[in-house]
């Protein structure tokens, strides 16, 4: 059967010796791919073009040729790159297990080793986001202090009316009015380090609570209700105060030298021996915590503790599933008793990144007074996807829209969804009169009525 | 991978003359642009390319054509590109024309039971459109979510229903087909019965886009059976799987689909799908009857009891719509799959006459056994269609070679049990080296006739079915 045309091997035309991260996969993880085409149809970039290029079969086509040398790494290389979501609704529809967020990172890490974006500007946002606030957990709070001051004093007000504004180069000027909210109290002003229930007798289960960076700033209100969850089922739960990024964010932008140091700093604070469970609220880095294993391969120090930890860290609707949630006394529903509707927004790295879809819904069936109405596309990305919305604000403002719409038709006053970038991307689509809450955060706000009354 | 490396770079003159029929978003060289474009569905075959046009009307694919004519370029045709033959792969110094964005439904006549679309529609975007009507279009290929009609009238493509419901050429009542002289030309009709001169309309289906472009599709919609039932048998030999599907033939029973997976198959397509796939039986029959619910009722009730008296270590029905659709996409994944296990996954589509089947399931197993290749099994048991899967690594070429002596085994019993080297997959360049041995002399002559009167300069998908032929003068 391979008799047609030609049979010369290609003689690479490019060299393939300066490659730092696409040639140290093992080449089977290209191969995998055997391009039948069924993740098209799941690929929201392909179904905006219809070219081959901004598919995921496409892609890997391209970090194929470069892994033979037909191709370099060139700038539109980069560009088809950072064009993808990192959704990975492929990795879903996969048939043949191909591994897209091991390529995804790589091809990114590539991309910004060869320097083909090069930028004086976006070398600058790079440093100061990934390398430096991101990094270093303690300017992450200053930073957050910051902009809780200049947010909560009217400052942001006085400049945007002031016309101040004009001052900030453009793309600055376009994000601040979507800057999310910062919270007076970060996660460590709300948990105490140690925390047990009341009964020290019903302790069941020793867990490890993840802060986050965003949701720590921005939502350490849900970090707190995952706190009182977790006590309500027993979980005697440890919450390091200082904890910072988990480095899914470097790693998920091409920089995964950081990711690493991230990783390693990460683990260091909690006693692993001690656990049995390392919860994340978070989808983004649940999916990213649950790989330390692959990331720290080559690292003989962290190798074993990375694969320790990979097995302990869930989401904490999959933990609450596993243990049993402890059924709410039915209440009331609504003041009037009717049922308030809710629909469910799949996070990406927690459906197609983690593969799970069962366990927010028995978490949102447990809240008494819910009626769940089910998401059209539910599983299609809403153009959060980490920084997209920053980095491709017109797809991303399109994916926006078309989620909004399927939440109208819904109905629902409450979009349930479990990953900061979303929320903060929905409650920005629909505006006010529809709510976005984090399930773990209305299961908690039913054991409080609970034991109001 | 094998590739044909030479692509000469299209003069710039001509580039902007496709430009300005197309808009210039819609003319691709960028090796970024292109090396996609490389591959269809098909293992081990790869072809480089020096441009992509992208028409989104059949005013611009005729123009498209005439310049190709013009200027002696070849053109490869395709839609998604998930055929199985290497039948959309590029050819060297060519023009690849991608019709994704031709992809209007143009109208549905539920008064006719028809459906007008153009090529680029994906397979189960006509279902859906069929079915506020309660129509139905059943021809469903495995790639069904993204394949294109076009595609699929180009290479007849089957589907899971074909044993009750045929394949797509049962469906198609006109097609819009642009010519190799770029002239367009508008064949068959609304009517059920039309026979006005030769069925030209047929000439073009599973024509592999050699003979025309095909821009436009007309295809016949049935009324959607009212009900279903699905039924899931597990055996622990092959060959009691095989008993079951022809005593249910024999009791006349003409259920919609009878699948069969082995054991290999099973497990990998179980670890994508996760429906409950029995993963530890030897073979397992997927069955399915639809129609009005008295009939289904009975059929599936039948089925079940002869799938127990030939010995099914279980039988179990879908225990919902829900679940029935779950395991029927699952068994579509079949294929890729399959590519779990190895590198390189070489998928066959042999068929023989029902009656021969055991015999040629039989056979792949002892290929498999004296050549030492992994070979997992599975296909469509009530229309003869087996698709035996090899796994394998293509930078092995030891073990290539074996795999080449097993594929011509096959090929060559195949033809012996008269069976054709392809049920629905079509030849494109995977097969074409085979269809010499199925073909006698004087229709294997027919064949290349047909080619040399319709595109007599040789310019449309050179090289597929078979070699290219001396240009006409």
């Amino acid at each position: 059967m391979m008799d047609h045309a030609s049979t010369s091997s290609p003689r690479p035309a490019h060299s393939t010796a300066g490659l730092a991260f696409l040639d140290r996969l093992d080449y089977s993880v290209l191969q995998q791919c055997m391009h039948c085409g069924m993740c098209l149809p799941s690929c929201p970039t392909y179904l905006e073009t219809k070219k081959e290029r901004n598919s995921p079969r496409g892609r890997i086509a391209l970090m194929r040729a470069i892994a033979d040398g037909e191709l370099a790494v060139t700038k539109a290389f980069g560009e088809e790159m950072y064009y993808c979501l990192g959704c990975l609704a492929c990795v879903t529809a996969c048939p043949a297990g191909v591994n897209y967020p091991q390529l995804f990172e790589n091809a990114r890490a590539e991309i910004e080793h060869q320097g083909v974006l090069f930028h004086p500007e976006r070398q600058f946002w790079r440093w100061l986001t990934l390398r430096q606030i991101f990094a270093k957990p303690r300017l992450l709070h200053l930073v957050g202090r910051l902009l809780w001051l200049y947010q909560a004093s009217g400052l942001s007000r006085l400049m945007r009316r002031s016309g101040l504004m004009r001052v900030l180069p453009k793309n600055l000027r376009e994000l601040e009015p979507s800057t999310p909210t910062v919270r007076r109290d970060f996660s460590a002003d709300l948990i105490s380090e140690n925390e047990s229930p009341a009964d020290t007798d019903s302790v069941h289960y020793r867990v490890g609570m993840l802060t986050g960076c965003v949701q720590d700033l921005v939502f350490s209100d849900i970090n707190r209700d995952t706190v009182d969850v977790l006590l309500h089922h027993g979980c005697a739960v440890t919450t390091p105060r200082l904890q910072g990024c988990c480095g899914s964010l470097q790693a998920h932008n091409g920089d995964l030298t950081q990711a690493k140091i991230q990783a390693r700093r990460l683990m260091d604070q909690f006693d692993l021996a001690e656990l049995d469970a390392i919860v994340s609220n978070a989808a983004g880095c649940g999916s990213h915590l649950k790989h330390f294993h692959t990331l720290l391969a080559d690292d003989p120090d962290y190798a074993a503790k990375a694969k320790r930890w990979d097995e302990l860290v869930c989401d904490i609707s999959e933990w609450l599933v596993r243990i049993g949630i402890r059924p709410v006394a039915s209440g009331d529903g609504d003041v009037d008793g009717k049922a308030q509707k809710v629909t469910y927004h799949e996070a990406c790295h927690l459906c197609h990144g983690q593969g799970i879809t069962k366990q927010p819904r028995a978490v949102l069936a447990a809240v008494p007074g819910l009626e769940l109405v089910e998401l059209e596309q539910a599983t299609h990305c809403c153009g959060s996807a980490g920084i997209y919305n920053i980095t491709q604000p017109v797809q991303a403002a399109k994916l926006q829209a078309e989620k909004v719409a399927c939440i109208a038709k819904t109905g629902a006053s409450i979009v349930a969804t479990a990953n900061p970038g979303c929320h903060l991307q929905i409650q920005n689509g629909v505006g006010e009169g529809v709510e976005v809450r984090h399930p773990v955060s209305l299961l908690a706000e039913a054991y409080r009525a609970e034991r109001n009354r | 991978m094998v590739t044909n490396s030479r692509s000469l770079p299209l003069k710039p003159a001509l580039l902007a003359e496709l430009a300005a029929l197309v808009g210039s978003d819609n003319v691709l060289t960028a090796p970024e642009d292109v090396i996609p474009y490389g591959f269809d569905g098909t293992a081990a075959l790869k072809g480089s390319v020096a441009c992509v046009v992208l028409p989104t009307e059949t005013n611009q694919v005729a123009g498209i054509v005439s310049l190709a004519a013009r200027e002696g370029i070849p053109i490869a045709t395709r839609g998604s590109g998930t055929g199985l033959s290497g039948g959309s792969v590029p050819v060297a110094g060519g023009i690849v024309l991608a019709l994704t964005l031709c992809d209007r439904i143009l109208e549905v006549d539920p008064a006719n039971l028809t459906i007008l679309c153009e090529a680029g529609v994906i397979t189960k975007a006509i279902d859906d459109a069929a079915l506020p009507h309660g129509l139905f279009y059943p021809p469903d290929p495995g790639s069904m979510k993204i394949s294109t009609i076009g595609g699929n009238v180009a290479n007849n493509s089957g589907g899971l229903r074909g044993l009750k419901y045929g394949v797509t050429r049962d469906y198609v009542m006109g097609l819009e087909v642009v010519l190799a002289s770029g002239e367009v030309a508008w064949l068959g009709s609304k009517c059920v019965k039309d026979v006005a001169g030769y069925s030209l309309k047929d000439l073009f289906v599973g024509s592999e886009g050699t003979l025309g472009i095909i821009t436009k599709v007309l295809l016949r919609l049935v009324p959607r059976p009212k009900a279903r039932r699905t039924i899931l048998a597990s055996y622990d030999s092959m060959a009691a799987a095989a008993q079951t599907v022809s005593a249910i033939i024999a009791r006349h029973i003409i259920p919609c689909t009878l699948e069969f997976l082995d054991r290999k198959t099973c497990q990998c397509v179980e670890a994508y799908a996760k429906v409950g796939l029995p993963t530890g039986a030897a073979a397992v029959v997927l069955m399915e009857t639809d129609g009005a619910p008295g009939v289904v009722a009975e059929e599936a009730a039948a089925m079940a009891e002869i799938a127990r008296s030939e010995g099914a270590i279980a039988v179990e029905e879908a225990r919902d719509e829900a679940h029935a659709t779950r395991l029927a996409t699952a068994r579509r994944s079949a294929f890729s799959a399959l590519a779990r296990i190895r590198p390189t996954t070489i998928l066959e589509d042999v068929t023989v006459p029902r009656s021969r089947l055991s015999e040629i399931v039989a056979y792949v197993e002892e290929v498999a056994a004296r050549h030492r290749l992994e070979i997992a099994t599975f296909g469509h048991f009530g229309d003869g269609n087996v698709h035996p899967t090899i796994l394998t690594d293509e930078t092995d070429h030891e073990e290539m070679e074996r795999v080449e002596l097993a594929l011509g085994e096959i090929i060559d019993r195949t033809i012996a049990l008269g069976g054709t080297i392809t049920g629905e997959h079509g030849v494109g360049l995977a097969k074409k080296s085979f269809l010499p041995r199925q073909f006698d002399t004087a229709s294997y002559q027919m064949l290349r006739s047909v080619k040399a009167a319709l595109d007599p300069a040789g310019l449309l998908n050179p090289g597929k079915i078979f070699d290219p032929l001396p240009p006409v003068k």
